[in-house]
């Protein structure tokens, strides 16, 4: 499994997301409340750009007349049609048996730990001090 | 270790010309929008400019708080759809062609403008507004890029002054069919919208009923629902009961040239709908002698169905039965650009289909409709 050096953590403060191509699979990569997560910015149902939707929250309801709204932030909606999915998993809440978008790991790691890639120390080697943003692929 | 650098790249719409589909399509329901709120003025007289800044537009509408639209999207539309340099999606004929015409390959885009001056009940007005549509369609859309066909827009309350509009229009080339809505004063079957069916019947022109409309009634027949989900639900009942109207006023029969295309209310019901009135008309047929034969029969030889939005049931056999009563050569392939319940044509149609009725569904059987066979 690869993993692709994102950006520099002040450069994606939580509530935001970056668009990048990856091995030609277009990839967003969310900071929520300070954790990182990567989906496939591909919608499972008919293929639009997912990630440029809103986040939302979860509406559920156990029984009429009560409504639950969790997962504040956490729940992106297709600009499309509509369909939800948990940034953190991927998971589907029109239909979880079929529609999964495909998530990849993205977490934080020291400068020192990624600079030692081949292309990272001729780009960007002033800032080897930096924690960056990594997804695995 | 293997690590990669990546640069950013630009959040960009997934269908790119690098993907874009082979097959060549019609989109038989695009929605054209106005970039500004006087940008019809140009195409307005003094009269009707002054009029609407004093007095605005007063549709037959139940709701008088708020506009109808927005719902569940911005302006009901894609999140994605917003042109680079501003307005609302749908304004921009440069991005339309970026994002959707040229990625999607559409060889021929039919432009249905909603928002018009259709339902509005100044019927002067109505009129104005219409022929400005008609004027802007063409000098915004139609001469600036030849795949796109426009829709001649009428104020369809008052059937001679919309009758007066087609005839007017009849013969350019710029326009391919009439445009009515769903949701009218009446049914759009009785006698005031008559004039509106005889003028296109004699100018060749298509009648396209698509869902919505301001009629002052409930979008159903059991009053004013709760939510938007039963709004759409109800866009399907009103076209039935639009159709069933049209067959049992005969207009079908007293226009027997005409061809109507239902835009944007699904078809899956057509079969039933046809079962049932050909069911009550052998019972019941006394009471409208004028209505010749079984209601089905006019059905499949004058109606066409766009296709967005499409049913999509579990077995795609079911949809395949559906399609196969109507007639593979009576759906005309429609996107709803840059409305939210979009359809993508390249995921739109299951495996399964023969290449002839593929073509068809596509293009063919648009082309054929609109006169417009390469």
């Amino acid at each position: 499994m690869a993993r692709h050096v994102i950006a520099p953590v002040d450069e994606l403060p939580p509530g935001t997301r970056k668009f990048l191509e990856i091995d030609g699979r277009p990839i967003a990569v969310f900071n929520i409340k300070g954790e990182y997560f990567g989906l496939l910015n591909r919608c499972p149902h008919q293929g639009a750009s997912l990630c440029e939707g809103p986040l939302i929250g979860l509406a559920q309801s156990k029984k009429p007349g009560e409504i639950e709204y969790t997962k504040l932030g956490e729940i992106i909606r297709c600009p499309w049609h509509g369909w939800e999915f948990d940034v953190r998993t991927g998971q589907s809440y029109c239909d979880p048996r079929r529609f999964r978008v495909k998530a990849y790991p993205a977490h934080v790691e020291p400068g020192t730990s990624v600079v030692k890639g081949p292309y990272v120390a001729e780009t960007i080697p002033v800032r080897i001090e930096s924690d960056y943003v990594v997804v695995e692929l | 270790m293997n690590i990669q650098f990546r640069e950013s790249t630009e959040a960009a719409s997934p269908l790119t010309a690098k993907d874009a589909i082979k097959t060549a399509i019609a989109d038989c329901d695009i929605h054209p929008a106005r970039a500004t709120r006087t940008e019809l003025y140009p195409y307005l007289a003094k009269r009707w400019q002054h009029h609407l800044e004093v007095y605005g537009v007063h549709a037959y509408q139940g709701m008088m708080e708020g506009p109808p639209y927005p719902k569940a999207q911005p302006n009901a539309s894609r999140r994605d759809a917003y042109p680079p340099e501003g307005g609302p999606q749908g304004s921009s004929l440069s991005f339309m062609q970026k994002q959707h015409l040229d990625p999607s390959n559409v060889q021929l885009g039919v432009l249905n403008p909603l928002n018009t001056g259709q339902g509005i009940r100044n019927h002067e007005l109505s009129a104005a507004l219409c022929s400005a549509i008609n004027d802007w369609q063409i000098d915004k859309w139609t001469s600036k890029d030849k795949r796109l066909k426009a829709s001649i827009v009428v104020g369809n309350e008052d059937g001679l002054a919309a009758a007066a509009e087609i005839r007017e229009r009849a013969g350019d080339k710029n326009f391919v069919q009439v445009l009515l809505l769903s949701r009218n004063v009446e049914p759009l079957g009785q006698r005031r919208y008559w004039p509106i069916y005889q003028a296109a019947e004699e100018a060749g022109l298509p009648v396209g009923v698509h869902a919505f409309g301001f009629g002052g009634n409930p979008i159903t027949p059991s009053g004013w629902p709760s939510y938007y989900i039963e709004e759409m639900v109800g866009h399907s009942q009103c076209q039935q009961s639009a159709l069933a109207s049209l067959v049992l006023e005969g207009v079908f029969e007293r226009f027997p040239k005409l061809k109507m295309v239902m835009i944007e209310a699904g078809f899956g019901w057509a079969p039933s709908l046809a079962w049932r009135l050909d069911k009550v008309w052998q019972r019941l047929r006394s009471e409208v002698p004028h209505v010749k034969r079984p209601p089905s029969e006019y059905i499949r030889e004058q109606v066409w169905w766009t296709t967005q939005p499409m049913e999509d049931p579990e077995r795609r056999e079911d949809l395949f039965d559906v399609i196969k009563w109507i007639g593979w050569d009576r759906l005309l392939f429609a996107t709803d650009y840059p409305h939210w319940d979009y359809d993508e044509p390249s995921r739109v149609l299951p495996p399964g289909v023969s290449e002839a009725n593929r073509e068809a569904f596509y293009l063919g059987n648009a082309r054929k409709l609109y006169g417009l066979t390469a």
